[in-house]
């Protein structure tokens, strides 16, 4: 069974159409790279399939391991198995990084029916992830994103992805905002966490993000459609020769 | 204002005076103060909105109740212990039940030397000429305060704190008040006094509670001086049941290189008035007011509070946040007044409250009112919903709506809770909050 399948789906925001019949199929392990220019509907399609106010879907579906999850609420789409790196991730002052993570690992945990993990428990794991992504520990004593650098903010995006354990990731633009060092340490923490379970669907402006994570299929996106898949082969070509061939104007 | 609101009050006041039963009866400025009292608050009656003081709080649900004085025969508790914030093996205990003290519920042995708390009522035969100087004397601006005159008819019994010079009392001195009513109204009117001696150190918990059904008044008045040097926390939850109804007016006064911190959160009552008026009135006085309230259904808590800057170099710093659900209402009125001469003030106040439902509202007045010319002072309010960001943040990462919301709304008070400055009471107050946003979830 295919771990995504997205059917002609069409969103709205405010009236104006901006996803517009979009098909995508992934299948368990696999990752997928989404390449389009400025204003294509990549990060819409992010929001859609997590769930975010102010998006209305008009048409089609999205099918998470063949179950629709459209009508489902955000905290139910996390619970089977589904997570967003964010794009910003949010500021949460007076919230520890913690106390966050031990409540996102038990709702989940809860809602699929499993026992809680007492503080012991969550605390060793939290360490080993740490440990397994190189995020220094004293930063799970800060409030949730609160002051930290663009570096730092990407880096625990993909640490609450290793501590929740999704099935599908959605990146969304995680290469934005990133020099190449801390781009480099980001995609490194990525590809830690590819396994053979979990499919990735890595949404992007530049070809940049994908010398690190080489996914197994590319495609672009442009006026809210896939117009074109194929290889990692094609990440290459779109560098090389820019949007314009879709009738857009060139890369930056 | 409505005579006949007034009238049991009259009743019950003569039927006291004339049974010559009220503690310190023989005591001429007693007798004078409780007369003072009764014939003031005849003249000002219960306050309508169109008082500005009182202009976002009505009290016609006060005014219809018929409250008998509470008497110590009132309170027959149903209570297997003393419910405390601090816990029951730490710090030193004081009870009152119904406004009265009880020796046998309170636990003061361990009070070390240079801490004196006795009930008002013992002061009274021990220490007259101690009450004497002090009562109704630290107050100021007390003529326009209805519930003041009326707790100067009525008051027989509170709190007597004294600090002596130099002594620091390490743990805190926790004092429960417990709202009792079963069978009927009951009103009580606890006269306090708290007096913090030269370069003294001292907590103070107030703790009300509430158990029954009946509806209750408590209308304190609390005197304080913070002498020279000295230090005074004190930290208030007032979580009295949704019948009950709590005033508290507070007089401060804040001496040279003296610091007033204060803390007062409301999670209970039907309608709760904390009305502190502190005056910083040596140079480098320094006083925090601040607090937090969590009000549902029908609850109404108002926070009226005044700050007086009367000489120069003195320091306020006031934050009042607040969560909404229901129905629920808040007032914040804050004035700030600085006197002509009181230069190099600095001063700052925050108002913040969230509102939780389309019904819920705050009214908020800040004033400030500057006479001196080189002052450093700011205030701010807002008033809003969750922010929409946060909540889907966290609810994309599997947290449910309503934890989420309060883990948010949690984080966004516990800034105001975190200035308090004892570890074990501010996870206390914490809790607290804790609790309140949790009984929301069912």
């Amino acid at each position: 069974m295919a771990m995504l399948e997205i059917k002609d789906l069409r969103a709205e925001i405010e009236g104006t159409e901006i996803l517009k019949g979009l098909n995508l199929s992934m299948d368990p392990g696999e990752v997928h790279a989404i390449m389009g220019p400025n204003g294509s509907g990549k990060s819409t399609l992010a929001h859609v399939l997590t769930g975010r106010d102010g998006y209305e879907v008009t048409g089609g579906d999205a099918l998470f391991q063949g179950q629709s999850i459209l009508e489902m609420e955000p905290e139910e789409r996390a619970a089977v198995g589904l997570f967003l790196a964010f794009q910003y991730p949010v500021e949460i002052p007076g919230v520890t990084m913690t106390t966050f993570l031990k409540e996102a690992v038990n709702s989940i945990r809860k809602a699929r029916g499993e026992d809680e993990l007492d503080a012991m428990k969550f605390t060793k794991q939290l360490r080993e992830r740490c440990k397994l992504l190189n995020i220094p520990e004293d930063m799970m004593r800060r409030s949730v994103n609160t002051g930290f650098s663009g570096g730092e903010k990407k880096r625990a995006e993909v640490l609450q992805m290793a501590a929740l354990e999704p099935k599908l990731a959605v990146l969304d633009e995680t290469d934005s905002g990133l020099d190449i060092d801390a781009l480099k340490t980001v995609a490194d923490g990525v590809n830690r966490l590819r396994s053979p379970e979990r499919s990735m669907l890595v949404i992007t402006h530049y070809q940049r993000l994908l010398n690190y994570i080489v996914p197994d299929h590319v495609h672009v996106m442009v006026k809210g459609q896939i117009v074109k898949s194929g290889g990692k082969d094609l990440a290459h070509e779109l560098e090389a020769e820019g949007y314009a061939q879709f009738g857009e104007e060139k890369a930056a | 204002m409505s005579e006949s609101a007034l009238q049991p009050f009259h009743e019950q006041y003569t039927a006291l005076t004339n049974a010559g039963s009220l503690p310190g009866s023989a005591l001429p400025w007693l007798s004078n103060l409780r007369e003072r009292g009764m014939t003031r608050f005849d003249e000002l009656g219960f306050p309508t909105p169109r008082v500005e003081k009182w202009k976002y709080t009505n009290l016609r649900a006060l005014e219809r109740q018929v409250f008998h004085p509470a008497t110590t025969m009132t309170a027959s508790l149903g209570l297997d212990r003393v419910p405390t914030l601090i816990g029951e093996q730490a710090g030193h205990r004081a009870v009152f039940v119904n406004g009265r003290f009880r020796a046998e519920m309170s636990s003061l042995g361990r009070l070390p030397k240079g801490a004196k708390v006795m009930s008002f009522a013992q002061a009274l035969e021990a220490e007259p000429n101690l009450l004497a100087e002090e009562i109704d004397q630290i107050a100021e601006g007390q003529d326009e305060q209805p519930f003041y005159h009326l707790n100067c008819a009525f008051m027989q019994d509170g709190l007597v704190l004294h600090v002596e010079e130099g002594a620091k009392i390490e743990e805190p001195i926790e004092v429960v008040y417990l709202a009792a009513a079963d069978d009927e109204s009951l009103a009580y009117h606890p006269r306090h006094l708290i007096v913090a001696g030269k370069n003294s150190e001292a907590t103070l918990v107030e703790h009300h509670v509430g158990i029954g059904e009946a509806n209750t008044l408590a209308n304190h008045v609390t005197e304080i001086r913070v002498e020279p040097g000295a230090k005074l926390h004190h930290y208030k939850l007032n979580a009295e049941t949704d019948a009950a109804f709590h005033v508290s007016t507070l007089h401060a006064r804040v001496q040279e290189n003296a610091f007033y911190d204060s803390f007062t959160l409301t999670t209970g009552g039907q309608l709760s008035r904390n009305e502190p008026h502190v005056k910083l009135e040596g140079s480098f006085a320094d006083a925090r007011l601040n607090g937090a309230y969590l009000q549902r259904g029908k609850q109404h808590c108002d926070n009226t509070t005044l700050i007086e800057h009367a000489v120069p170099d003195t320091h306020c710093r006031e934050i009042f946040k607040g969560a909404l659900e229901g129905k629920g209402r808040a007032v914040f009125a804050g004035k700030l007044h600085v006197y002509p001469d009181a230069q190099r003030t600095d001063g700052n106040q925050l108002s913040r409250c969230l509102l939780l439902s389309n019904q819920a509202e705050i009214d908020t007045k800040p004033e400030l009112e500057i006479y001196a010319d080189d002052v450093v002072c700011s205030h701010g309010c807002t008033a809003g919903e969750l922010e929409k960001d946060p909540l889907f943040y966290l609810r994309s990462r599997g947290i449910p709506f309503p934890v989420a919301r309060r883990m948010m709304v949690e984080s966004f008070l516990a800034e105001v809770v975190q200035e308090i400055t004892t570890e074990d009471l501010r996870q206390a107050f914490l809790d607290r909050v804790t609790d309140w946003l949790s009984r929301s979830e069912q």
